[in-house]
């Protein structure tokens, strides 16, 4: 069983999306020891003895993470279905990368695919984000 | 979109993980970083009986320089070479090829000797393995060997690893301070696999040229631009048409020589 479907299907963390499958699309990501890893491509027992942060893990409706809010103020999703993946990696590229450019943006965030919006709004969401976590 | 029933062992010594192996015949696999074998698993085009998941294996997560070569353990991640600013400075085609691999995430699992085994004939590591004349070191029962990366790379996905040996360790044999080396590609998108690659060494009189994605295996080729849409042997595909990718060939080794030379002190 993969990393995915156990978070999914067993623990009934639905946060974790699952699109291609295949390791191509990046809905699926998590953080596996702070690292971002498609959790289609890991299987469930691999994370035995390791850290698993889910979208879940990073902020909750009451709580949002300011990506979270940043998302919802950007208008960076329209039907959502990328949007864990792109938060979770997000995550990660702000941990490394306090003050985000656009240039780094498209290298670190090539591994996540959108098929509404474009990434516009999702680059200025995760700007956005990185303004609320420095003030 | 589920990989069929297999059993599972996590071993944590190479020894018992190369009786492991050994004991399903080809009906085994090695797992290391994922990121291909996975897919395949997923896609049911891969169905062994069972996985050996080296990922335990403690003694495989090492890369270190020795001198002018670099040793990369089986459990190496590409990110691991990415983050090790040693490494970056002492190979500019290193360097040059790790961004261009999959995307970050898969960058944080899959490993460099797991691309080796795995001889995507587009992938970045096999071609650097033939640019760096790497020694990939297998273990089975019989004991370690050395194979060349010339003799190792068989066909498109195919190595000259036996059933039950697993690939431990490569020896890039990088050349010397001073030279200038490079490798570029061409993809449709950043992250996806490349329609073709070139690697160059240029160290005084030893000037190389190797080319990856235009043929089953990556090719060592004279290190001529114009000569090298002849020395390939591209596919006419749905992403690119054969007269294409051997224009590309040519274009590619320019790049990389031009590129290599410039940085040659």
């Amino acid at each position: 069983m993969t990393l995915a479907d156990f978070l999914r299907g067993e623990l009934g963390l639905t946060g974790t999306h699952l699109g291609c499958e295949h390791g191509v699309c990046g809905a699926c990501t998590v953080l596996i020891d702070g690292a971002s890893a498609r959790s289609c491509l890991t299987l469930a027992v691999q994370a035995a003895g390791h850290e698993v942060t889910t979208i879940e893990g990073l902020g909750t409706p009451e709580n949002p993470h300011p990506l979270m809010r940043a998302f919802s103020e950007m208008h960076g999703l329209q039907c959502g279905f990328c949007t864990p993946g792109f938060i979770v990696s997000a995550f990660e590229y702000l941990r490394e990368h306090p003050q985000p450019n656009r240039e780094e943006m498209r290298r670190d965030l090539s591994g996540n695919i959108c098929r509404c919006t474009g990434y516009v709004k999702i680059f200025a969401s995760i700007e956005r984000a990185a303004e609320l976590m420095s003030s | 979109m589920k990989p069929a029933p297999f059993e599972y062992h996590a071993p944590t010594e190479v020894a018992e993980a190369v009786r492991l192996l050994a004991s399903y015949g080809d009906e085994g696999r090695a797992l290391a970083g994922g990121q291909s074998l996975v897919p395949l698993l997923n896609l049911r085009l891969a169905r062994p009986k069972a996985i050996i998941d080296l990922n335990r294996i403690e003694s495989l997560a090492y890369h270190r320089l020795e001198g002018d070569v670099l040793v990369v353990g089986a459990l190496c991640r590409q990110r691991d070479l990415e983050r090790d600013p040693a490494v970056l400075a002492r190979c500019a085609a290193i360097a040059d090829a790790l961004p261009l691999i999959g995307h970050l995430g898969i960058r944080n699992r899959g490993t460099v000797v797991g691309s080796l085994a795995h001889a995507d004939p587009a992938a970045e590591w096999p071609l650097l393995a033939m640019l760096f004349d790497a020694e990939l070191v297998a273990e089975g029962s019989g004991g370690r060997r050395s194979i060349r990366a010339a003799d190792f790379f068989k066909g498109a996905f195919s190595t000259a690893l036996d059933p039950g040996e697993i690939l431990v360790e490569a020896r890039f044999q990088l050349p010397p301070e001073g030279a200038g080396t490079a490798f570029v590609e061409v993809a449709r998108r950043h992250g996806d696999f490349a329609l073709g690659a070139a690697g160059a060494v240029v160290a005084g009189d030893d000037v190389r040229l190797a080319l990856g994605g235009f043929d089953s295996v990556p090719l060592r080729v004279a290190p001529d631009p114009e000569a090298a849409p002849s020395a390939v042997n591209p596919v006419d595909d749905i992403h690119a048409p054969a007269a294409y990718r051997r224009r590309l060939a040519g274009a590619l080794a320019r790049r990389a020589l031009e590129l290599a030379k410039e940085r040659a002190r």
